[in-house]
């Protein structure tokens, strides 16, 4: 097997490996404003249960309607986002919009009071903002950082992209300890009134500092609808597409994974989001170095040995371990699983887009896997409905396999001769 | 612009949002602080003819308080116990509050003189409560998942407590459960919305599985649940035992919103009330004829009304400021 070469840039040029020094500027500005972003964001997902069920006293039904409202509606829009960006060429704009109206969503949750559908709204606008901001941030990021180095970009993008999320539900349990009322109104209202101070520093973060990349104008007819479909006619882009989909479709939801956690041990509900900060501490500390190691030895082997450690996630969920060791490894793992895959595929599919339509491919790429990935959460409960958890998880593992093993076909460079 | 002016502005900017976050928290926690000090130790009793209610008032917000019956919307008693679910039957309270944080919460038992006598932790947020007409039963839903909004999906489990034997039932999902009278098995059971009868083995609650969303009768004692109708939420026994208030999905669909309905037991016959705003909370027979429920007016604050039971009339405000009312009889 050539598998230690696959996916790797070859650059005799001598460059230290361990140079972070020499990611441009942008990228850490980048990561910061996704830092701040994400602690706004995270705060409102923490308490946003709490909320809805003590502090607006939502009843079973109405709550489903408010958490299935946006549901796959942002894929479209992302798309949308991500061809403007490269139209009018400004991504930092695009992305920047995507940004504000995050931050203005959250002062929506303070304004339209206690009416569920009116909530939805709002959610689902906050959801947009962030569909539309992550292509064209993401396509900043690989124009930002030389190519032999974008596993370190963005290694050290969604690192400092997981210690916001990390940080997020902190700050909110403070603000909410700081009030003195964990299910009044005023907590929350101060909770969301923070998260957009939070996200609108974010906002300012962006605009001060985010360079915009911008090109010399391509010639007409470089980004059309036409060309960004023949972007798919490129084997490379094709391929990665559905390696894409098929990595999406073997992606159960962490929704899932913390509730088969909790079936299993019955915690308390309170420790719940607990279990995501779990995830995100092995994230924020492994994607860096993950990342440095897929431009070392590969991005392709680094990828789907992450997929790997999301097969022992579902095996450790199968199997008798319980206790703190059955959470400590579970949700390592799964930090693993994260850091060794999220950044990595956009490193993977940065060189392969041409640079004029660089934020629609990728655009194309993330829908593509959210899509999938939106498919596989759906068909995986209504398996765990019909064969039980046990079965469901079964089939989880297996379809990982077997989504690594077609990934491996799709993605590994042909082999020009035989020696 | 320059590097400096940038960092100028970053600086400036950024001290501004925190100074502004700073004092809107700080503001929060000190109108907070006046609400936690409300209210008078021994001000509130399970006596009746009263109506207890949970507090939206700003003063007061989340304490439980009570006012007369016959003078609903006269002086207010407010003790100086907070709970985000209150109810009261036959002398026992029931409220459900968090615990510290955001982390856990409770039921706490109440005398009749709201000292808690008795704290069960429960796994998930609180959402329904109830106590029996003697005051030997009590009920509560929780949502189970906990989970962020944007995974996975909502799912509620009811619980009940046997002040007599101090046996704990924390979820029904494993009774059994039959279906238009046939046995009936399926991994997404949903219990919530419980409602006692005069025999404290019996209650009637809504079983969701699938899009349906049953009312179920159930035994404690025989751990079975069996279908009586669909499209039917959040039931309320009257105290005469003849009919049940209930809220059901428009259509089905819990989208448009919920009506409240009055279903005879006899006849099977359905009322639609006079309310025709969406009511998405467990309504509580205020007397025979007469039906109370919450109704959010603007964000934290709820009114208590009142319609007819029988279909006719109007509804009227009862309580403004209050929620999860409950009839104190004696």
């Amino acid at each position: 097997m050539y598998l230690s070469t696959i996916g790797r840039r070859e650059h005799p040029g001598g460059v230290s490996k361990k140079s972070f020094a020499l990611l441009g500027g942008n990228v850490f500005a980048l990561g910061t404003v996704s830092l701040v972003t994400d602690v706004s964001s995270e705060m409102v997902t923490a308490v946003l249960p709490v909320y809805l069920v003590l502090g607006l006293h939502l009843g079973p039904a109405a709550y489903g309607v408010v958490d299935g409202l946006y549901t796959g509606a942002t894929a479209l829009l992302r798309l949308v986002g991500g061809y403007v960006a490269d139209r009018v060429r400004r991504r930092k704009a695009v992305a920047g919009l995507g940004y504000a109206m995050s931050a203005v969503a959250k002062l929506g949750l303070v304004a339209v009071g206690s009416s569920a559908a009116a909530i939805g709204v709002v959610l689902t606008a906050d959801r947009t903002g962030k569909g539309l901001r992550t292509a064209p941030r993401d396509a900043l990021i690989t124009l930002s950082a030389p190519e032999h180095m974008l596993g370190r970009a963005f290694g050290v993008h969604r690192a400092m992209d997981s210690v916001g999320a990390f940080l997020g539900p902190l700050v909110a349990v403070a603000v909410l300890a700081f009030v003195g009322s964990s299910t009044g109104i005023e907590g929350f209202d101060a909770v969301f009134v923070t998260s957009f101070c939070i996200a609108a520093a974010g906002v300012l973060l962006l605009a001060l500092f985010v360079r915009d990349h911008r090109a010399p104008k391509p010639p007409s007819g470089t980004v059309s609808l036409r060309a960004a479909a023949g972007l798919l006619r490129g084997t490379g882009v094709r391929r990665l597409l559905i390696a894409a989909c098929v990595l999406g479709m073997a992606t159960i939801g962490d929704g899932f994974v913390y509730l088969l956690l909790q079936d299993k041990e019955d915690i308390a509900t309170g420790w719940f989001p607990l279990l995501a900060v779990g995830t995100n501490l092995g994230y924020l500390v492994l994607a860096a170095p993950l990342g440095a190691l897929a431009d070392r030895i590969g991005r392709l082997p680094v990828m789907l040995a992450g997929y790997g450690a999301l097969i022992a996630v579902y095996l450790l969920l199968l199997s008798p371990l319980t206790g703190w060791a059955l959470f400590a490894l579970t949700l390592g793992l799964y930090g693993v699983f994260y850091a060794a895959t999220d950044g990595v595929l956009m490193a993977l599919a940065g060189p392969l887009l041409p640079e004029a339509l660089r934020t629609t491919g990728i655009a194309i790429v993330q829908s593509g896997q959210a899509l999938a990935y939106f498919a596989s959460s759906v068909l995986f409960g209504l398996s765990w409905q019909f064969w039980g958890a046990t079965t469901a998880i079964a089939i989880a593992a297996g379809t990982v396999l077997a989504a690594v093993a077609a990934t491996f076909v799709l993605l590994a460079p042909r082999r020009k001769a035989r020696p | 612009m320059n590097t400096r002016t940038r960092v100028l502005i970053a600086v400036t900017g950024v001290l501004t949002l925190a100074a502004a976050a700073v004092i809107y928290v700080g503001v929060a926690g000190a109108r907070n602080q006046d609400t936690a000090s409300a209210g008078t130790s021994g001000a509130v009793t399970l006596d009746g003819p009263r109506l207890l209610f949970r507090s939206t008032a700003d003063a007061d917000r989340g304490h439980v308080s009570s006012v007369a019956a016959a003078d609903p919307g006269g002086a207010r008693a407010v003790s100086n116990l907070s709970c985000s679910r209150v109810y009261a039957a036959g002398g026992t309270g029931i409220c459900l509050r968090p615990e510290s944080g955001l982390t856990t919460y409770q039921l706490a038992v109440l005398d009749g003189r709201l000292t808690v006598t008795q704290e069960i932790p429960l796994v998930g947020l609180p959402n329904r409560a109830r106590v029996s007409a003697d005051g030997r039963r009590l009920a509560w839903t929780v949502f189970v998942t906990g989970d962020s909004y944007n995974g996975g999906r909502f799912s509620t489990r009811a619980g009940t407590l046997d002040l007599t034997t101090d046996n704990v039932e924390g979820t029904l999902e494993d009774f059994a459960v039959t279906v238009d009278g046939k046995p009936y098995k399926a991994a997404d059971f949903n219990f919530w919305g419980v409602t006692f009868t005069r025999d404290p083995d019996r209650f009637y609650a809504t079983m969701s599985t699938g899009s349906h969303r049953y009312l179920v009768e159930g035994d404690a004692k025989a751990r079975t649940a069996r279908t009586v109708r669909d499209n039917v939420e959040c039931p309320s026994l009257s105290p005469d035992e003849t009919r049940i208030a209930y809220k059901s999905a428009i259509d089905g669909d819990p989208a448009k919103g919920w009506r409240v309905s009055v279903l005879d037991l006899a006849s099977g016959t359905v009322t639609p009330l006079a309310e025709t705003r969406s009511v998405d909370d467990q309504p509580a027979w205020l007397d025979d004829h007469t039906v109370g429920y919450a109704l959010p007016r603007t964000q934290g604050h709820s009114d208590v009304w009142a319609v007819p039971a029988d279909g006719t009339g109007a509804p009227r405000l009862l309580i403004p400021e209050a929620e999860s009312p409950a009839a104190l009889r004696s």
